[in-house]
């Protein structure tokens, strides 16, 4: 059915649009950006903060034009004296219960408060409220909550409720008292909270921040008795540059394995590499339960999020996810087991950096039951790709003037199956490049599965295996991965293989990616782009198949015997458990 | 905040629990079930502990946080049960002008609790309310069915301890 287009004119400007569009994004269409504060577009258009209002002919108030629908010759003013002054005295209320540490705030400079001060040109606030400011809250591993720095624009609890549909946070009391938090005002540590930081993407403001764990890199870096090694997971190389100033969607990689060298970095590694090595072990172990028997679905287990989320709230389902490592912790145990055997170093005396697009990565480091046989705990720290920017720019590297860089490549040669684990579908395509050459015994053709691709929510396909049809289906969001799980739990839907990712779109939507507006994110397909430069490097690659991969059968060769083995299940595998949901 | 996590253990009965499940059981899937679904709990317990909120999450599959934000949000809804000798004070115009707030912090101060709290031996429990009618002896509040008038913030330590 063809949509019925609306004419209206903005600020004398005729413009037609599909009936239903909201005056806010008619007026884009007419060149016209009008500010907004808790407006985040699909997920939070609640019309709360009172920065997009305008003036609308024959209306008695002003409206919020982010809810507010467009009609047949309405006539709609974005800048008349009457709008700039209300937005003006909104933005003064807000700042009168703001903590302004803007200095010292890790926002600053990408607060989206302090861009519509500037941009209203609001240089004195009248108001004050005087109410003690709370203290911020830091009882997680991965982000910091500071409620003197909140706008109760709700976009936190939006990307905490809708997008992941856990809901630990939201607005709690009323009036003067609304503040965001979780029930009975418990710490983040003592709910359910998956530590993926959706709400530090959401966040406009320095509320919610990532936890900075780079002094800690710092002192290893500094430390003459520390070996540090270093690895960036596969979609960091398509974030960081951002961090620059550089398009998004653009592939820095040699510009970031040469400043991981200059700052000191005693190895360069890549956890593309491990990445393949999961593939590897996952593979293998799809394979095994396929053709033995075992619990199917096998379900990815990549996404320390999603793997949070599944012992808290589908704790039945535990038996499915893959018992392999995350990439992360696969390239950590690898380093301190292998490389450390081969560099003749004491694993002890080495520090192991990941750089990931995630913030769960930061509690995945310190889960028990990755630790290993030697005592170690596989990765030391976990800094997030907003971290790394800001040990370059400490550093005072010119990032965008870098020449490119090389590998290590012990464990750092990586395929193209590596590289596309970033986005949402590529652990399951880069999967299916292996198994199913594995099975076939030759070579699989077209290479590329382009059914698990892209940034819908979920995907499924089916393809061919000797004797067997094997269904697999793809999740992104922690939302659309509890859909799949009722599905599959009913039986409703079936299938033999599953990716799960906890984030919307992939790692190159984590929570620990660079800082993008509002108006980015509203408005362009960031990951769809991030996403694209990764498929696009895959292309470009010698291998493509993890198999394939010289330095990884170089490992099973001298030191794993074969993907599954004994000794591959001792470091490489680890077994999750039921978590408790509640405290009480 | 004036309406915080009890201090008092619950003491729910298991067929108040079933009762409550009967609830959750007839309003499930159904939109906006939250808000009668917590009345009727509030009046199956009386208030609205942690463990009634995690029941009423669970039945109706929404996050904890959405019932205790609704909680939190409606001046109907208590997370505290009432305390043995209920403590009203009036915090009306009249006797808000004529020093309740001082008497007000000096119950407070007394008790070690905040407004819409209980003490841990669940024999207080202390809530601001609207005007009584008895203006004319300002400030006033109400223990149980005793009037106390002409309050001064001193007078409290004696009049708290006739219960004790």
């Amino acid at each position: 059915m063809e949509t019925k287009q609306i004419n209206l004119k903005i600020d004398h400007i005729p413009v037609a649009v599909p009936e239903g569009t909201t005056v806010l994004e008619a007026a884009r269409s007419a060149g016209i950006k009008i500010p907004t504060l808790c407006y985040l577009k699909d997920l939070n258009e609640i019309g709360a903060c009172r920065i997009c209002v305008v003036e609308v002919k024959g209306a008695r108030s002003l409206m919020a034009s982010c809810v507010y629908p467009v009609s047949e010759g309405m006539e709609v003013f974005t800048n008349t004296e009457a709008v700039r002054k209300s937005r003006r005295l909104t933005l003064e209320l807000i700042l009168s219960n703001h903590r302004m540490e803007c200095l010292t705030c890790s926002r600053s400079g990408s607060c989206e408060l302090q861009q519509l001060a500037l941009e209203f040109g609001v240089d004195t606030v009248r108001y004050y409220t005087g109410r003690p400011q709370p203290q911020p809250e830091t009882s997680t591993l991965h982000l910091v909550r500071d409620n003197s720095k909140c706008v109760l624009c709700r976009r936190c609890a939006a990307a905490c409720r809708k997008t992941q549909e856990v809901g630990v946070i939201g607005p709690n009391d009323r009036g003067f008292q609304t503040h965001i938090g979780s029930a009975f005002d418990r710490d983040l540590n003592e709910v359910d909270c998956v530590s993926c930081g959706q709400c530090v993407v959401a966040c406009p403001t320095g509320a919610l921040t990532v936890k900075d764990d780079t002094q800690q890199v710092w002192a290893a870096l500094a430390d003459p008795t520390k070996h540090v090694v270093v690895g960036a997971a596969p979609s960091v190389r398509v974030q960081l540059g951002e961090c620059f100033g550089m398009p998004v969607g653009t592939n820095v990689e040699g510009k970031m394995l040469t400043a991981l060298r200059r700052l000191g970095f005693d190895k360069v590694f890549d956890v593309n590499h491990a990445a393949d090595m999961t593939i590897m072990e996952e593979g293998t172990e799809f394979l095994h339960r396929l053709q033995e028997g075992g619990t199917l679905p096998l379900i990815t287990s990549c996404s320390p999020g999603w793997v949070r989320y599944c012992e808290q709230h589908h704790p039945d389902m535990l038996s499915h996810v893959s018992t392999c490592k995350s990439p992360q912790q696969m390239f950590g145990s690898l380093v301190k087991s292998y490389y450390a055997e081969q560099a003749g170093i004491d694993p002890k005396d080495i520090f192991v950096v990941s750089i990931m697009p995630c913030t769960a990565k930061k509690y995945e480091v310190k889960r028990e039951e990755q630790r290993m046989a030697n005592g170690c705990m596989p990765v030391d720290v976990s800094l997030t790709t907003q971290e790394l920017a800001r040990m370059i720019t400490a550093a005072g590297l010119m990032f965008t003037q870098l020449p490119d860089g090389e590998v290590d490549p012990m464990l750092g040669m990586a395929s193209g199956a590596g590289v596309i684990f970033g986005a949402t579908g590529g652990v399951m395509e880069a999967a299916l490049r292996t198994v199913v050459e594995v099975v076939t015994n030759g070579e699989m053709k077209p290479l590329e599965f382009k059914q698990v691709r892209g940034m819908q929510g979920v995907k499924e396909a089916s393809f061919e295996l000797p004797g067997k049809t094997v269904r697999v289906c793809v999740a992104s969001g922690l939302a659309n991965a509890k859909q799949v799980l009722d599905g599959v739990k009913s039986g409703a839907l079936q299938y033999d293989f599953i990716e799960f990712m906890g984030c919307p779109g992939g790692c190159v939507n984590g929570g620990g990616q660079p800082v993008q507006s509002a108006e980015i994110r509203s408005f362009t397909d960031v990951r769809g782009l991030r996403a694209a430069a990764l498929y696009s490097q895959d292309q470009r690659m010698t291998y493509r198949k993890s198999h394939e991969n010289p330095y990884v059968q170089k490992i099973y060769s001298d030191y794993l015997e074969k993907p599954g083995s004994h000794k591959a299940h001792a470091l490489l595998h680890c077994t999750y458990a039921p978590q408790k949901k509640y405290r009480v | 905040m004036p309406n915080c996590k009890t201090v008092v253990p619950y003491t729910g009965t298991k067929e108040q629990e079933e009762a409550l499940q009967e609830i959750i059981a007839a309003h499930k899937g159904q939109s906006g079930a939250t808000m009668p679904v917590l009345q009727a709990a509030q009046e199956l317990f009386g208030y609205l502990p942690e463990e009634v909120q995690i029941m009423v999450a669970e039945g109706l599959d929404i996050p904890l946080s959405e019932v205790y934000g609704v909680a939190s949000f409606y001046a109907q809804f208590t997370l505290n049960p009432k305390g043995k000798y209920q403590i009203s004070l009036c915090l009306g115009t009249a006797c808000y002008v004529k020093g309740a707030a001082d008497v007000l912090t000096a119950i407070e101060k007394k008790l070690g609790i905040s407004t819409g709290s209980i003490t841990p031996d669940g024999t207080f429990s202390l809530d601001a309310c609207r005007c009584i009618g008895a203006c004319g002896l300002a400030p006033v509040m109400m223990i149980n069915e005793d009037v106390y008038g002409c309050l001064t913030p001193d007078q409290i330590g004696a009049i708290l301890d006739k219960y004790n």
